[in-house]
């Protein structure tokens, strides 16, 4: 563990308030958009099982794309997490780390 | 192919020069990366030199066991949709580590996840509960593996039990024993990057047959057994069963602790969140691939001749490799199992090994106050402790109905070590006493009512009804773990850790002072 210089001054800035604050909006977004998209998901097979047994080919079900484009789903808000911190995040942690000289 | 002969299950030598091609190349890569171990950063997090690609498919290496190639294609190849609902669940977890927990682990802790939740609360409480929570999730999982692994290896190769189990402990205990964790991840992406290249060529040769086309392969399938296998069987028939397991594997993975500790071998946060970008499409790039092979070997190789060789379904994926691209392909396909299933167990005896000398002896025994060779040495005897226990406890379940250990382990790990984690990133009131109880309430309770639950209670006991109703746990014990976790926080205050939490929110947003 290195020492840290001023290290109550920082805590107080607000933009390292906001910035905490940002991530965790972004954060608990994402986070509900997957649990809505599985658990919606599974309550579908429990509840409404036809729904994903229709038919939208000769013999392929909804429930095939439907299943396939969770996966990708899930694997894209990855995607949103990783584009946003690399643009924002680390833009502001760069910036409140320079004004305090680490 | 209704006459379809096979040679799945005998020694065929193709396989086994493959299998030895892959020993002789990741033995050598030991051997280079024992020489570049010596410190306890090399040990345990590979100087942390891995980038977030490489971590990305080291991550998958760790994640995609032979259960999850050859059981999910088996459950596909014999149940149809139930098994991409199966796949659906198993990748759900991986978004959950990247928003939650990777980026803040990386920057807080140094070897394992204790080292976050031991933070800024007290060493030896934590570091024991912690312990425990880790150790029974990797205990588990282990039994598992190892038992999969003498069961795949005999019914794929014929090799007696016992044989295979001894070949497995081994050949992983020389990886990390000697190579630590450079050789163990180096490990992962050779059988990550051959497991991916493998499926992906069995996919293409199986939609030759098809025009290319997966909605031709489907309609095949659906014309041979009929229109059910292309929608939701019973495998989710009670919400609270699904719900519970749904919760087991989306926050179980992010408590696991060779995954967590894959986060310490990249250099800094940035490159950790990458590595869950890469590692998410990999993992998720294969199971779609899986439940293509699965519909691919039920309309080319057929339910009877898969379940005439293994009930399960398990060698769906071999046979339909030997179907679709001959003896020599098989032999491929079989080596590439093999290794997965060494890779794996190699993960999982590191993380072990460093739980039982980071955690354990040097914050705990010895209070911190450890040299550097110390370490590294007691985590190697720790290795090879693990490695002869991986060794006996995979012969003496020889013929156990172990499968519900894996789910076992995800209960345990969401239960157990998820809570606390969480909770020691975002709470600034959790305190020691609320961490330790969360922890043993997690472990206890997910254990505990697994017995009791239809899973082991009626299944495995034989007992005509089960006590507690949810096969899986862990919708109770992770919730109980969260409230036990936060009341008892409430009860205790420790003011001394609310106030460091202003440091460690420094280093956990900022990567101020972040190893």
């Amino acid at each position: 563990m290195s020492t840290v210089r001023k290290p109550r001054h920082t805590q107080e800035l607000p933009e390292f308030k906001s910035l905490v604050a940002r991530r965790w909006v972004v954060s608990l977004i994402l986070t509900a958009l997957l649990l809505v998209s599985y658990f919606g998901f599974i309550l579908t097979l429990a509840f409404n099982k036809e729904l994903l047994a229709a038919k939208i080919g000769a013999h392929v079900t909804l429930g095939i794309p439907v299943g396939v484009g969770i996966i990708v789903f899930a694997w894209l808000l990855t995607g949103v997490y990783v584009w946003w911190a690399n643009r924002h995040y680390d833009r502001s942690v760069k910036a409140i780390r320079d004004r305090m000289g680490v | 192919m209704d006459q379809f002969k096979t040679v799945v299950g005998q020694p065929e030598p193709v396989a086994i020069g493959f299998f030895f091609v892959f020993i002789a190349i990741t033995l050598w890569i030991t051997y280079w990366a024992a020489r570049r171990t010596r410190t306890t950063a090399e040990y345990y997090a590979a100087g942390r030199g891995i980038t977030g690609l490489q971590n990305g498919l080291a991550l998958s290496g760790d994640y995609m066991s032979a259960a999850s190639f050859l059981g999910i294609a088996g459950l596909v190849s014999l149940k149809g949709y139930d098994g991409l609902i199966y796949s659906v669940g198993w990748l759900v977890g991986w978004p959950v580590i990247m928003f939650l927990i990777a980026e803040p682990l990386r920057n807080l802790g140094k070897y394992t996840f204790a080292d976050v939740v031991a933070y800024r609360l007290r060493q030896t409480p934590i570091r024991i509960s912690a312990s425990i929570g880790a150790l029974t999730t990797v205990a588990f999982y282990l039994i598992a593996q190892m038992v999969g692994a003498g069961n795949l290896i005999k019914l794929m190769f014929g090799l007696p039990y016992e044989l295979a189990v001894v070949i497995v402990g081994t050949v992983m205990i020389a990886y990390v024993l000697f190579g630590g964790m450079l050789a163990t991840t180096w490990v992962q992406i050779i059988k990550a990057g051959l497991l991916l290249g493998g499926a992906t060529l069995l996919v293409i040769l199986v939609l030759a047959h098809f025009h290319f086309s997966p909605v031709a392969l489907f309609d095949a399938a659906a014309v041979k057994y009929g229109d059910a296998v292309l929608a939701p069987g019973g495998l989710v028939s009670n919400p609270w069963d699904a719900l519970s397991l749904g919760l087991a594997l989306m926050f179980g993975t992010a408590g696991l602790p060779h995954i967590l500790m894959r986060f310490y071998t990249v250099p800094d946060a940035r490159e950790a969140r990458k590595s869950v970008f890469y590692a998410t499409g990999f993992i998720g790039y294969f199971y779609i691939l899986t439940t293509i092979i699965g519909f691919g070997a039920m309309a080319l190789v057929g339910q009877d001749v898969i379940s005439g060789i293994d009930k399960g379904g398990n060698m769906a994926a071999p046979l339909l490799a030997e179907a679709a691209g001959g003896t020599v392909f098989l032999g491929f396909i079989a080596a590439v199992a093999f290794a997965t299933i060494l890779a794996v167990v190699a993960g999982l005896t590191l993380a072990g090994a460093s739980t039982l000398s980071h955690d354990l002896y040097v914050n705990v025994v010895r209070g911190g106050r450890s040299s550097e060779a110390e370490e590294v040495r007691v985590a190697r005897i720790a290795t090879l402790l693990l490695g002869v226990l991986a060794i006996v406890l995979g012969i003496t379940f020889k013929g156990q109905n172990v499968a519900f250990m894996v789910g076992l382990a995800f209960a345990v790990a969401a239960s157990a070590n998820f809570p606390a984690l969480l909770l020691s990133i975002v709470w600034r009131g959790f305190t020691t006493a609320g961490a330790v109880a969360s922890i043993v309430t997690g472990t206890v309770l997910a254990v505990l009512l697994i017995v009791i639950s239809p899973t082991v209670w009626v299944d495995i006991l034989q007992n005509p009804l089960a006590v507690f109703p949810l096969r899986n746990p862990a919708l109770v014990s992770m919730t109980a773990a969260f409230a036990v976790g936060i009341v008892v926080s409430w009860l205790t205050r420790e003011p001394e850790a609310a106030h460091r939490y202003e440091d460690e929110k420094m280093r956990a947003y900022l990567g101020v002072g972040a190893e």
